[in-house]
């Protein structure tokens, strides 16, 4: 059986460009730079001083609140500086500067040999400590995501393998390369609760990763392999529990309200590392893809790299790059300045010779409705972006503009090319922020 | 170097299908159905498209340019509208007649509500209307070269017989692009493959209609009747080309789908109870108003909807 949802698009994948090519390590610069905050939640307060030396594997920065996340240092060195640096979004984030020494002294990890001795609390506690965060780009901290309220009710703890954003293919290598730390990390989670079986949803564009995983869990009765239809966006969260389960959230309830807890393949490889291993998440897959890119491949890096240097090390360009992006080209960022140091959640930089926003002036809408078919939400786009432009917040609210997901199908689809995600996510933050004050008041 | 880096927000790629992509589809899915006219009433219907198409394009351009607005002829949306509003006139009609129309379709019911994605009823078929009203003979009147007389919704009207077959074909009298009912599933074909149109607001205008006209006609069980009834007149070209026209149908699925009821419901009363044998233009037109209402009540109920009794309960 193919899971799928109602709705979505299929833009060209452009996966070709990096998937096949073997992942390759890369040695951190002189520099590193951690931002306080790379995840959902409270900034991490540093718990180093300029001046200090660090170790790789040490925790520079602690977790700020109930929803933050531990931070760590990916080489040993001495702290430059923390100091407001620019990231990806291109937000200016108090970080923390380290000087790299080039020794990569690390800290002595704590190694257990049986996962199965550990008690749940246990586990949560390491996966807590080691800081790991959703890494598929939200950075909601996963140790909150593994205690909900009721863990009895979980039925289904779900491996996001969709990868359906464009030319990245982190997810596809790693499971590719190295599917066993992923299946130890469903293993783990799965530990957590009594009564959820493990389902690893791949879309059916990599047949030979589901081919690999399937073997791999074949003698794994409480874990299956389950095929979704190629379609964007089918890693999105409410869509894969859909395409898994059958069952249907909104924006006001939690994947756990339809018995869910879903993780992307980077995040449980990390809870995998975190438990097993005792080893924080300071390095991830980075992929370096895009037409304009001269060698397009995926890289092990350490978190705090500089992403220019990665992108020199894929050989840099071919042709002056018209836009950079980090993440897909869905929904990730386009980036004005590629300085920025690789986070948790940062999972590619895409350069593109040739930008086709710009190429494609908006015109006026005509009605067609082809951004209410791609709709996965099942919204009427073209009428929420207008509300938007009117700044008619009441009517925008009553046309449901708050379960937008912002995958930007509407955009994409659209013949008038108008920005309609774009307005859309305006007026919702503005809900947002109103909704608050509300709240807030009260 | 900076300054050549783009910066916008998300998603960063776009397809390649546009809005003038999509209004020449539609032209080429008329094409079967204009052709057919041409063969059918001559080269006088070769003339009433070249004058209709011109004169919107042109009218569409003047306007722009009076108004200082961009010129957005570009779009194709106004050569649509031309062949559309030829494909509905009569081949005798006074040629100077079918220009006017083209002016009143674009600059009164298109351009001065604001222009391609505003106007609330279809410019053809308000053009269609207008012509109606005030050229009533001249619109009515269906003799030409190959045929005299009547149409066949006026024969069948008139208790006489007619032959399903020839309107199947299209080898009628009647307007230069209705005749044909194969011709114009041809172009529907076309457009649904292309995914221009899906069949939501056709196949419930012609249900509907068909409903109708078997609980009113007093004919309902005359299969004859029956397709003479599907075949003659605007029916189908109604159905297919006008009634789905983007900017005058709602956007909504639901609202697709009452939309098309509304149409069927005033095409049959008129077609029975009305003076005149045809109402498709009248239905249709009429529909379009009725659009801004039926949306607001068809809001499609979201991904993950709840009723809110239910979560309140929670």
């Amino acid at each position: 059986m193919i899971g799928t949802f109602k709705g979505g698009v299929h833009p060209f994948e452009g996966k070709d460009l990096s998937k096949n090519k073997p992942v390759t390590e890369l040695k951190p610069g002189n520099e590193l730079v951690y931002p306080l905050s790379q995840h959902i939640g409270a900034p991490a307060k540093p718990v180093v001083a300029v001046g200090d030396t660090v170790k790789r594997g040490q925790l520079i920065a602690e977790s700020g609140g109930f929803v933050s996340a531990n931070i760590f240092s990916s080489v040993s060195g001495k702290v430059k500086s923390i100091t407001p640096r620019r990231v990806a979004t291109g937000d200016m984030v108090q970080s923390i500067v380290i000087e790299n020494d080039g020794q990569y002294d690390e800290v002595d990890f704590v190694i257990v040999d049986d996962v199965t001795s550990l008690s749940k609390e246990e586990i949560i506690e390491k996966v807590k400590y080691a800081g790991v965060v959703g890494m598929g780009g939200a950075g909601f901290p996963t140790h909150v995501k593994l205690s909900p309220k009721d863990p009895d009710k979980i039925e289904y703890i779900i491996a996001n393998c969709a990868e359906c954003e464009p030319y990245l293919t982190s997810d596809y290598r790693q499971m590719i390369d190295d599917p066993e730390s992923l299946i130890e990390g469903m293993k783990i989670v799965l530990r957590l609760f009594d009564n959820a079986k493990g389902v690893l949803g791949i879309e059916d564009n990599k047949p030979d990763a589901i081919k690999k995983l399937t073997e791999l869990t074949a003698s794994e009765p409480n874990i299956t392999v389950m095929s979704l239809r190629t379609k964007y966006p089918q890693g999105g969260e409410r869509q894969l529990i859909k395409a898994v389960t059958g069952r249907e959230i909104n924006s006001r309830m939690l994947p756990a309200d339809a018995g869910c807890i879903v993780d992307n393949v980077a995040t449980l490889v990390a809870i995998y590392n975190a438990v097993k291993y005792g080893k924080p998440i300071i390095n991830r897959i980075f992929t370096v893809s895009g037409d304009a890119v001269s060698d397009p491949k995926n890289f092990y890096v350490c978190t705090g790299m500089n992403v220019a240097d990665i992108l020199a090390a894929a050989g840099g360009c071919t042709a002056e790059p018209e836009k950079y992006i980090s993440g897909g080209p869905m929904m990730g960022f386009a980036m004005f300045d590629i300085n920025v140091p690789v986070t948790k959640t940062g999972s590619s930089i895409l350069a593109f010779k040739e930008d086709q926003v710009v190429r494609h002036p908006a015109t006026a809408c005509i009605n067609c409705g082809r951004c209410v078919e791609v709709c996965p939400e099942q919204l009427v786009p073209s009428r929420l972006a207008k509300f938007s432009e009117h700044n008619d917040m009441e009517t925008f609210e009553k046309w449901y503009g708050v379960e937008c997901i912002e995958c930007g199908s509407c955009s994409f689809v659209c013949p008038a090319k108008k920005h309609l995600a774009q307005s859309i996510k305006t007026m919702k933050r503005s809900v947002m922020v109103a909704r608050r004050t509300a709240a807030a008041k009260k | 170097m900076d300054n050549k880096i783009k910066v916008s927000s998300s998603p960063h790629v776009r397809v390649g299908s546009s809005t003038s992509t999509t209004m020449l589809i539609v032209c080429i899915a008329l094409l079967p159905a204009g052709i057919f006219g041409v063969y059918n009433f001559g080269v006088r219907a070769l003339l009433h498209i070249i004058i209709a198409v011109a004169v919107c394009v042109a009218s569409e351009f003047i306007f722009d340019k009076i108004t200082k607005r961009p010129v957005t002829i570009n779009d194709f949306s106004a050569v649509v509208t031309g062949f559309l509003l030829a494909m509905n006139v009569p081949v005798s009609l006074p040629l100077w007649e079918t220009a006017l129309g083209g002016a009143v379709a674009i600059i009164v019911v298109k351009m001065l509500f604001g222009g391609l994605g505003q106007n609330f009823m279809n410019p053809a078929l308000g053009a269609r209307c207008f012509l109606v009203t005030a050229f009533a003979a001249d619109m009515t009147n269906f003799n030409c070269d190959a045929y005299s007389g009547a149409t066949p919704l006026q024969l069948i009207r008139a208790g006489e017989s007619v032959n399903p077959m020839a309107m199947l074909v299209g080898r009628t009298a009647g307007t230069i692009g209705e005749t044909s009912v194969i011709c114009i599933l041809i172009g529907a074909i076309i457009m649904i493959l292309f995914g221009i149109i899906d069949l939501s607001i056709p196949a419930s205008y012609i249900i509907t209609f068909v409903i109708f006209m078997f609980l009113f006609s007093g004919h309902g069980t005359d299969s004859t009747y029956m397709v003479s009834q599907l075949c003659g007149g605007g029916l189908m070209l109604g159905a297919f080309f006008m009634a789905t026209d983007y900017v005058t149908s709602p956007i909504t699925p639901l609202g697709k789908i009452i939309f098309g009821i509304c149409c069927g419901l005033l095409t049959g009363l008129f077609r029975c109870f009305g003076a005149n044998a045809e109402g498709v233009s009248f239905a249709i037109i009429l529909s379009n108003l009725l659009v801004p209402i039926i949306e607001k009540y068809t809001i499609p109920r979201h991904f993950g909807y709840v009723k809110p009794e239910k979560e309140a309960k929670k």
